[in-house]
């Protein structure tokens, strides 16, 4: 066999984080994009500021806030653990959560940047026929900001992927429930397992590259329709 | 570009010269010797007027560097494992390889009195997540499993098992109060000669194999003073002393 079974649990696992990553994110992400494309507030800069944090900052900043923030002793640790849920590191929707974090400015960002494509002129035609904001958004701007959407999405996924520092801070290395394909391969290097690392590393470059190929691939064609 | 040429060429001569004069060593080190290896270099060179230059991290990664050729001279590993390995790669000085310090585990809480001296607290499970170090790559994981083993209780535990990737991350999760306990390094929780916070269960040695960390001389170091030097150096009496203050045995 290629890949043993505990490279595909792996593989599974980190599937299933993107992909609900990616679906939370687009529910997140729209209004934060919708505001900041726009918005004329002056918080404008501070929130898009925020946003762009994780494109900038280390992950090991990032998961050790996470992981202070999540324990027992910090703000979301508080909340999660009255509302009943428990700590949140080392469990699944704890990966979850700090993958939103994570992602966001990838899927912010796209949006922001098709919403802002769009102009006023059609939201101010849509309005003179008496479509309400939530109509004019549904049946205009979606439709048009549609390519942006499907930039976002991959980009999203495709980091989520892409995810190391973060899980490896927060995560614990639960097979099934936080190892995901970095850290596995990561164990692999650090276990002298080479030719195993080889193999889930493999699968990982062509992932990447077909993902970025359909990308690029597709975005010129857009362009001229 | 004649200019260009000539200040690239005087200084490639200066480094060359600078690096002839003071023996310098490169030493990687496995992160839970970070502490003591500090404060022995610094000993080290004030006694010899060498220079010692230390990188800290996880002893898989600095095998992989080894085997691609990092510039290390003397590696102080985690385990006795990847310096045999080294040494059969043709990467390290046969015959270098010695056991610099024999780690100690312990169950260790955030929480004071949380452990009792007996480590009572594991078989009650009245927690819900003890952290380990990765058994595959850290001896420390692994003695911690084996221990586990031996009293019956691995069952029990594994679901309540969250690793961390090294002995460093281990702590981290138990001091952040993460996971309510959980094996690390006596020389993480001990500076000298007590345990300095939270709550301690010293593990007896007979619990579980050796926890040997060797070091070894590599091949690119094997014609440099300082390397030599130091190798000499870790084994004095008095270095040994300040290795056991920090938790270690040897």
């Amino acid at each position: 066999m290629f890949l043993d079974s505990s490279d595909l649990q792996a593989i599974f696992l980190t599937v299933k984080l993107a992909a609900i990553v990616t679906a939370i994110l687009l529910v997140v992400g729209t209004p934060i994009a919708w505001w900041l494309a726009r918005s004329r507030s002056r918080w404008k800069g501070p929130i898009g500021a925020i946003v762009a944090l994780p494109l900038v900052l280390p992950p090991s900043v990032l998961g050790f806030y996470l992981l202070l923030a999540m324990g027992p002793h910090g703000p979301v640790g508080h909340l999660t653990s009255a509302l009943g849920i428990g700590a949140l590191p080392f469990t699944f929707w704890g990966l979850v959560l700090a993958s939103v974090f994570y992602s966001l400015p990838f899927m912010v960002q796209p949006l922001q940047n098709a919403f802002e494509a769009i102009g006023d002129r059609p939201l101010e035609v849509a309005a003179t026929l008496r479509a309400s904001p939530l109509d004019t958004f549904f049946t205009v701007a979606l439709p048009m900001a549609l390519p942006g959407y499907l930039t976002a999405s991959i980009l999203t996924f495709a980091h989520t992927v892409g995810e190391f520092g973060v899980v490896l801070m927060i995560g614990g290395n639960i097979p099934g429930i936080t190892r995901v394909v970095s850290v596995q391969i990561y164990d692999h290097v650090e276990a002298m397992e080479y030719s195993q690392a080889h193999r889930l590393a493999a699968v990982m470059l062509v992932f990447s590259f077909l993902v970025l190929l359909t990308l690029y691939a597709w975005r010129p064609n857009t362009r001229k329709g | 570009m004649k200019l260009l040429k000539m200040m690239f060429i005087t200084c490639s001569l200066l480094c060359i010269t600078s690096v002839a004069q003071s023996a310098e060593v490169h030493v990687a080190v496995a992160a839970n010797f970070t502490a003591p290896m500090k404060q022995i270099a610094a000993e080290f060179e004030k006694e010899t007027g060498h220079k010692v230059v230390l990188s800290f991290g996880a002893s898989g990664k600095f095998y992989a560097q080894i085997k691609n050729g990092a510039p290390f001279h003397l590696f102080l590993s985690a385990d006795d494992e990847k310096p045999i390995q080294l040494i059969k790669d043709g990467l390290a000085v046969d015959g270098s390889r010695f056991t610099y310090a024999n780690g100690t585990l312990v169950l260790w809480s955030a929480k004071p009195g949380y452990v009792d001296t007996k480590g009572e607290v594991l078989g009650r499970g009245h927690f819900n997540k003890i952290a380990i170090a990765n058994p595959k790559l850290a001896p420390y994981g692994a003695a911690a499993i084996e221990l586990l083993t031996k009293k019956g209780l691995l069952a029990a535990m594994t679901p309540k098992l969250v690793q961390g990737e090294n002995i460093s991350q281990t702590f981290q999760f138990v001091s952040t109060g993460n996971a309510e306990l959980g094996f690390v390094a006596l020389s993480q929780v001990m500076k000298d000669g007590k345990v300095t916070s939270g709550s301690a269960w010293v593990v007896p040695g007979a619990l579980h194999s050796p926890i040997r960390q060797d070091a070894v001389l590599l091949s690119v170091g094997k014609d440099n003073v300082a390397a030599k030097d130091l190798m000499n150096f870790l084994k004095t009496e008095k270095v040994k002393i300040t290795i056991r203050s920090y938790g270690y045995e040897n």
